[in-house]
């Protein structure tokens, strides 16, 4: 194991002992670092598991074990499937419109045109914008009487309109999904776009001399040539969406009701406000039991981890 | 084709470029005017229908306020917290990345389990923290906050520095430590230096990472060290928005992050990319 390194057996070589321990060295220096990941890694995976097993709730310190019965509860919880339905909508919807939208703006912008810089450093803002931030904007725009969003479909409907974007049922989800995909598009243009520009421009300048069209050139080489980045930016958006929580907190609550409420929200709810704690430990046990072995698997499918 | 339709046709074609481009600036950019103009406007201006697209004046009553009730401090707690939570982040990740490159400490699955923290739900993870640091007395205290943001950042240190230490080369380091250096010399003295770029940039955008975090600091902050972004969600009210607040409150906490992040363009996508994108 230790002879793998070039470099480790070379200064074993040249460098009889220092001051310090050399074969020890590399553990020190990765000591830190692991210990503070075990208090996020591991640490929350154990006593999860230990409080999901107990009955601890708001009135009732219960610490005896209590079996499978939350594990139970979770298959009888209607809210919390509604939640994760809730949660995988919003990712299956917004996920492929910011991929084409962003890979369709990459397109635009790739030819050099004057002032390209200056229109992409604009564009890519709200991205780096904080969600929460992002979605108080949004809640200001979509004011029913002083956004200026209802006053512009107001003056194409020819008449004053009143649409209550996050109360009334059937539009909370569009407002959620504007302004989710206004501020994670341009992170997925900015990559795609650096992912284009690295294109073999010979290949596809072959390609097109030899009469192939645009979208059979994008699919037999372009698509190829840029997939292990665009893989990566799905995967990064992927899982973002799934913990989808700020936006929708400064935008709805979760409501009406609880419509909008997706899993992290209402793992929110159960913990912090009705203080289930037993339940809510169970919850994350399988949000992070769940999400372990997807989110490994997607790291080495698309190897990430070169 | 003759000379002058071609150069129609490309004229044409820009103008479009360019029409379609300006389309999508306005989309993208209009939001950000609405939020920063609302917080110039005064409360007339702000509840006044129709809506105003822009004031007759600009007044800065709508910040003096922030500082006066002294809710400005939030700003404040954002820029403590995220600046020592970076620092501390950079320094033990780039360690462990000097470790993870040079003596392939743990393989690549170690490498793997760092970088799957970065993706895991911060939901999952953060009620069992908060019964700890409920247990600790470690809630609404800077420490508390500063490891967990650390903690939390340090997967995309360690991932970002795992890159940049890569692009070093291997002969500096080995003709240092033949010249008697200790190894930690080494790391201080060669390796740190060596990587500054990469160690600039990697720390601009955790620190944007965590002066932007929401979820954390709303559990685990009750009254002294609530973040600007905890703030912005106090102003929401059932029935009254504060809305000049709201505006005001979110263009402080704004503002920084465009500065930084506009300087560092050039770093952008390889930062937000997770280093799939080098360049």
């Amino acid at each position: 194991m230790t002879s793998a390194s070039p470099f480790v057996r070379s200064v074993i070589a040249r460098h009889p002992s220092g001051r310090m321990p050399d074969h020890n060295f590399r553990y020190w220096i990765i000591a830190p670092s692991v210990f503070l990941l075990l208090l996020i890694g591991l640490f929350p995976l154990i006593y999860s598991l230990v409080v999901s097993f107990q009955q601890i709730t708001m009135t009732d310190y219960d610490t005896s074990f209590a079996g499978l019965t939350n594990y139970a509860q979770l298959f009888d919880d209607a809210r919390l499937w509604q939640s994760i339905a809730h949660t995988l909508i919003i990712t299956i919807i917004a996920l492929p419109v910011e991929l084409v939208f962003g890979l369709a703006m990459a397109h635009l912008f790739l030819e050099r045109m004057p002032g390209r810089q200056i229109f992409i450093s604009l564009i890519v803002l709200p991205t780096v914008i904080s969600p929460v931030v992002a979605g108080a904007t949004w809640r200001l725009l979509f004011d029913q009487r002083y956004g200026p969003i209802n006053q512009v479909i107001g003056w194409f409907a020819g008449h004053e309109v009143v649409m209550l974007w996050n109360i009334t049922p059937h539009l909370v989800y569009p407002a959620i999904l504007i302004c989710e995909i206004w501020q994670w598009t341009p992170f997925m243009f900015l990559i795609l776009l650096a992912a284009l520009s690295n294109v073999d421009k010979s290949l596809t300048e072959a390609a097109e001399l030899d009469g192939a069209g645009f979208w059979r050139i994008f699919f037999k080489i372009v698509l190829p040539a840029i997939w292990p980045v665009m893989a990566i930016a799905i995967l990064i958006r992927g899982v973002d969406l799934f913990r989808i929580f700020d936006v929708i907190w400064a935008l709805t609550s979760g409501g009406p009701g609880t419509m909008t409420e997706t899993i992290s929200i209402y793992t929110y709810v159960q913990g912090f406000q009705q203080f289930e704690s037993s339940y809510t430990a169970a919850i994350a046990f399988l949000i992070v039991g769940l999400m372990s072995v997807i989110v490994i698997w997607a790291i080495r499918r698309m190897g990430l981890a070169k | 084709m003759t000379n002058f339709s071609l150069a129609a046709t490309r004229r044409w074609k820009l103008a479009c470029r360019y029409g379609l481009a300006s389309l999508l600036l306005v989309f993208f950019v209009f939001p950000i005017y609405w939020l920063f103009i609302i917080s110039f406007k005064t409360p007339d201006e702000i509840f006044h229908f129709p809506p105003v697209w822009y004031p007759k004046s600009f007044q800065f009553a709508n910040y003096a306020v922030l500082f006066k009730d002294g809710d400005a401090v939030s700003v404040l707690n954002s820029l403590i917290l995220a600046g020592v939570s970076t620092v501390i982040a950079m320094i033990f990740g780039t360690m462990c990345a000097y470790s993870l490159v040079r003596f392939k400490t743990g393989g690549e699955d170690f490498a793997v389990w760092v970088i799957s923290q970065r993706l895991m739900p911060p939901i999952a993870i953060i009620f069992p923290i908060f019964l700890l640091y409920v247990y600790l007395g470690w809630v609404d205290s800077y420490g508390g906050l500063i490891i967990l943001y650390t903690a939390f950042n340090l997967p995309y240190v360690i991932w970002m520095m795992r890159g940049y230490i890569e692009d070093i080369p291997l002969e500096l380091e080995e003709s240092a430590l033949v010249d008697g250096c200790s190894r930690w010399a080494v790391l201080w003295k060669v390796v740190f230096p060596m990587a500054r770029t990469g160690l600039f940039a990697t720390a601009v955008f955790t620190f944007v990472f965590a002066w932007n975090e929401f979820i954390f600091a709303l559990v685990l902050t009750r009254t002294e060290v609530v973040t600007y972004t905890v703030q912005v969600t106090h102003y929401f009210g059932g029935q009254s928005n504060f809305w000049a607040k709201i505006a005001a409150m979110s263009a402080l906490g704004t503002v920084p992050v465009f500065i930084t992040v506009s300087l560092l363009q050039r770093f952008l996508v390889r930062g937000i990319s997770m280093g799939a994108v080098k360049g």
